[in-house]
């Protein structure tokens, strides 16, 4: 009996200590991401210093390299991306919580969630074939017709460039953002709404003076989980940001982001400084995305706290 | 004070519904916009060819991405095989040691944080930590990167699913004599084996078409994938060369490579919804 007993105590501290690693595992990987990109990109880091950061230079020929046209680019980009798909989703979610009749909302949310599943590569071809000689034909031409003479909307109508970047960015993370507004709706204790109805409010006014303010925490959180899937978006943007070293002020105009300066120009990366150069591109990406993601996590989590009453 | 008047509020209230009904409309639109035309244009890629013979030359017409379709699926299953266990795992030390300690908590948090960092990112460290050292690209060190990507994706999930098992199946079968891992494996994980399903074919449809992970480690190639100790075929990077090639031929073949990748993704997604039906 003590024999089995203590043969069960040792199988059960084998795996207790089995899972602990493996869970060890995940904080193996967060610190080896850093450390890695770090000395990887030291000999920029050395040859640069904090310069990289507000440089606007690229020229792999004469080896000076800074990350500032990419860094604007990333940040238009997704500041477009938000501008359109936050509206939009709040549309989205409204529709399905508050309007549609549930044998109507059931096949639309699966509709929207769907498009979470198809592979950003696909976004990029259909982004790059289909949707950008669209943006030349239709879209640039009525801008420019209409508000050309902001100078965002002014230059040739090229199709591919930081605009479309933006709208497809956002036609990526609507479904991430209307998903988690949906349920912020949805959780809003039917009889607050109701009140605001026996008072005579129209469905409008209930969501924007009820709603929306009950569920304001929640709204910015769903948010915030599209700028962090926005921000670090690699191959549809690639496909179709046009990956031009410059900062312009047209929105028309092709541009950059890092992650899709390094997925064009990794393979290319000849020397050492050019590739340290761009490792260190990779971790200014992991700092902001991790910035973002922390910043994401914490809120959504005092959001649980709040709603749990503790 | 003056009640509003009523007419502006309704017009107000009428424009909202126009204009959400709009939003859910334009979203509806785009999902059949790019599955329309992958469908299409895929469609008129496909052939026997196609699906059994390796890539022509440039500028020529027929070939077949067979290489790649193969070098993605060993890839994708070897980077499961490595990832899902340590997964597994990883959330069975989150669901039945680790709820309030200070480890269990870091580990939890950065999870979540994994799962919203850049897939190119994931590519870039695998890219130094086994690329730069052995000093070729490799099919392996694409697993790996995808392996990552699964990791902390299933590690939740799996910790989700085994926190929803009441306690008193732990209890119960404790009671009965058998060892901490006995009920964890054999109790708790066989509970809630459905949830763990889901979310481990949730996670492979979400890797199965990442193209960024792959760029920097199993990079691409012409040829059969005999080993993945080199540079390996795979379907999301050969989209991304042939789309960015002049010729005619190679776009559309990466309409048909793209037409594939989404069929896969759709049907995984599909098959984890049929698991969690069942379970209800």
């Amino acid at each position: 009996m003590a024999v089995q007993q203590a043969r069960q105590r040792t199988g059960d501290l084998v795996f207790k200590i089995l899972t602990a690693l493996c869970a060890a595992a995940v904080l193996a990987l967060v610190l080896g991401i850093l450390v890695e990109l770090m000395r990887n990109s030291s000999v920029a880091m050395h040859k640069f210093g904090l310069k990289f950061l507000v440089s606007s230079a690229w020229n792999p020929v004469t080896e000076d390299f800074g990350a500032l046209s990419t860094i604007f680019g990333t940040l238009v980009s997704t500041l477009l991306a938000m501008l359109i798909a936050v509206p939009l989703s709040l549309m989205i979610a409204l529709f399905l919580v508050e309007l549609a009749p549930p044998a109507l909302a059931k096949p639309v949310g699966y509709a929207i969630e769907l498009l979470a599943a198809i592979p950003s590569i696909i976004y990029g071809m259909w982004g790059l074939f289909v949707f950008a000689p669209f943006m030349a034909d239709h879209i640039q031409p009525f801008l420019t017709k209409t508000v050309g003479f902001i100078p965002l909307f002014q230059g040739p109508p090229m199709g591919i460039g930081m605009l479309t970047a933006g709208i497809i960015l956002a036609f990526m993370i609507l479904p991430f953002i209307s998903a988690v507004m949906r349920d912020v709706f949805a959780m809003v204790p039917a009889v607050i709404k109701e009140s605001a109805y026996g008072m005579g409010a129209t469905t409008w006014e209930v969501t924007r003076q009820v709603t929306v303010r009950y569920g304001l925490r929640g709204l910015v959180g769903a948010g915030l989980l599209g700028l962090g899937r926005a921000i670090g978006e690699t191959m549809a943007v690639t496909f179709v940001i046009g990956n031009d070293h410059s900062i312009s002020a047209s929105l028309f105009a092709a541009s950059n982001s890092i992650a899709s300066t390094l997925a064009n120009e990794f393979a290319e990366a000849s020397t050492p400084v050019y590739l340290a150069a761009l490792v260190e591109l990779g971790l200014v990406l992991f700092v902001i995305t991790f910035a973002i993601q922390v910043a994401t996590q914490l809120w959504l989590a005092r959001i649980k706290r709040v709603a749990e009453g503790r | 004070m003056l009640p509003r008047p009523r007419r502006p509020r309704q017009l107000a209230d009428l424009g909202v519904r126009v204009a959400s009904a709009f939003g859910a409309l334009l979203g509806i639109v785009i999902l059949a916009w790019i599955l329309g035309e992958v469908i299409r244009r895929g469609l008129s890629a496909f052939s026997w060819e196609f699906f059994t013979s390796l890539p022509g030359p440039p500028a020529s017409v027929g070939g077949g991405l067979a290489n790649a379709m193969l070098g993605t699926l060993a890839m994708t299953a070897l980077g499961t095989a490595m990832g899902v266990p340590v997964g597994i795992l990883a959330g069975m030390y989150l669901a039945e040691y680790g709820h309030e300690g200070k480890f269990g908590m870091l580990v939890r948090f950065l999870s979540n944080v994994m799962m919203g960092i850049p897939s190119i990112i994931i590519g870039l460290f695998v890219y130094t930590l086994v690329v730069v050292p052995f000093g070729h690209f490799s099919g392996y060190a694409g697993a790996i990167s995808l392996a990552l990507l699964i990791l902390p994706i299933v590690a939740r999930t799996t910790e989700d699913m085994l926190s929803m098992v009441p306690n008193a199946f732990r209890e119960s079968a404790l009671a009965l004599g058998a060892p901490r891992w006995r009920v964890t494996l054999g109790v708790v994980l066989r509970a809630a084996r459905a949830g763990v399903i889901t979310g481990v074919l949730l996670a492979v449809a979400r890797v199965g078409g990442e193209t960024a992970p792959l760029l920097f480690t199993a990079l691409n190639s012409p040829y059969w994938p005999r080993s993945l100790s080199g540079p390996t075929a795979n379907l999301t990077v050969t989209i991304f060369n042939y789309a960015m090639s002049p010729y005619t031929g190679w776009q559309q073949a990466a309409w048909g490579a793209s037409l594939v990748i989404t069929l896969a993704i759709l049907l995984l997604n599909g098959a984890a919804r049929l698991v969690t039906r069942e379970k209800k």
